[in-house]
């Protein structure tokens, strides 16, 4: 069991995803950065599918109340077990009674938790990720407060052979604020931006809006306008509307200014999405913090199966680094 | 001694809990340790930054609802 002493400013129960209910209008949720959350995963045995805590710009503080085996990973948070100062990337021994802290990030926005045997809330829709905006999955359906219980799964039975094991240096993500290149695939709607507009897109600096959460990256950045039409039969009066479609996960929008629609959002509606974020870099703009840049850039689909391939690769070559032989 | 409060994270900086309730402080207002002298708004939630001793509010160095970076200092507080 981990008892929640301070819940930080927003920390959810998340896993890889629920899938096969978008059609009737429940998202995929799950942690925001699957690299992170994969990682800190391996490192304690579990795979992807065990569910991490998320913690989002602040982290929690929580009591262990039996022996485990804990890892770290994404955004840069000072973190203490009883008090000494323990790393990120790397099986740490946890001894019944232990308290864990950690600060605020200080580079990037998410970090990850993971406990061997994964948080053990009940499956929802096969998934125990937290959807908050309708209550449903991880803990009660919510951002987890002072007083919560987390129950703790049965872990792997080599998982205290893991501590001490870290991931190799060149593998861990820097969240420099100069990174700020996201890719993009042009579509579904991109015929209603004018070519302007299309250049733009690709071409300004957009700045992360601090409304910015797990349903949306509301970005801020220079007008967009729509080409004139008369609307046709189905479609909302304002230009920026299509006859309703389901919206790609990592979609953009533009209500006014861009929303990436992000892994709690709504899955469909009447919103031109005029481009889409590709999957491998959903996690690292997900990293960006409040008022940092993002710079898009548009690549094909070839390029985004070959870059989440590419990312898969990175993952297992990590799984298999930090295994115990 | 002078004693500076900075922002946690990046946001939104508020002065008051909600636009017609007055501020939590102004220059000049003594404060306890553990008072909420501002917000910190970001993702929709409302962060409490609160005074770390006793003291009074010397200065408020940014402009309600500006936008603020983690480490911009805040307020300044003349400890007792």
């Amino acid at each position: 069991m981990i008892e929640v002493l301070d819940g930080g400013l927003s920390t959810t129960v998340q896993d890889n995803g629920r899938y096969g209910q978008y059609h009737i209008g429940v998202p995929p949720s799950g942690a925001m950065d699957q690299f992170a959350h994969s990682v800190a995963n391996y490192l304690v045995g579990n795979d992807e599918e065990h569910a991490t805590l998320e913690m989002t710009y602040k982290g929690c503080e929580v009591r262990f109340e039996e022996d485990t085996v804990i890892a770290l990973a994404g955004a840069e948070m000072a973190a203490t077990l009883d008090g000494e100062a323990i790393p990120m990337w790397e099986a740490v021994a946890v001894d019944a009674g232990d308290e864990l802290a950690l600060q605020f990030a200080t580079a990037g926005a998410r970090t990850y938790l993971a406990v061997a045997g994964g948080i053990d809330v009940e499956p929802v829709m096969d998934s125990r990720s937290t959807y908050a905006l309708i209550g449903i999955g991880g803990h009660e359906g919510r951002a987890l407060e002072e007083g919560d219980v987390l129950a703790v799964g049965e872990p792997a039975a080599n998982a205290d052979a893991f501590v001490g094991t870290r991931v190799p240096a060149e593998d861990i993500p820097t969240y420099d604020d100069d990174d700020a290149n996201i890719r993009i695939v042009i579509g579904l709607c991109d015929y209603r931006l004018t070519e302007e507009s299309k250049e733009r897109l690709t071409t300004e600096e957009w700045k992360v809006a601090a409304d910015a959460d797990r349903v949306g990256y509301r970005l801020t950045g220079p007008e967009l306008e729509f080409v004139e039409r008369e609307q046709p039969f189905g479609a909302g009066t304002d230009p920026t509307n299509v006859v309703d479609l389901g919206y790609p996960v990592g979609s953009i929008q533009i209500p006014q200014q861009p929303i990436v629609v992000m892994r709690d959002a709504v899955t469909g509606g009447g919103y031109a999405t005029v481009a889409t974020v590709i999957s491998a870099d959903r996690g690292k703009l997900s990293q960006r913090r409040t008022h940092q840049s993002v710079y898009f850039t548009n690549v094909s689909v070839d390029d985004a199966l070959a870059a989440r391939e590419e990312q898969e690769a990175v993952l297992a070559d990590i799984k298999a680094a930090v295994t115990p032989s | 001694m002078k004693e500076t409060i900075s922002a946690p994270m990046p946001g939104v900086f508020y002065r008051r809990s909600d636009p017609d309730t007055p501020a939590f402080v102004e220059e000049g207002d003594n404060v306890s340790a553990g008072d909420v002298v501002c917000l910190v708004g970001v993702m929709k939630n409302f962060y409490e930054v609160t005074a770390e001793s006793d003291g009074t509010v010397s200065k408020i160095l940014v402009d309600n609802e500006s936008e603020i970076e983690a480490g911009d200092p805040l307020m300044e507080i003349e400890v007792e």
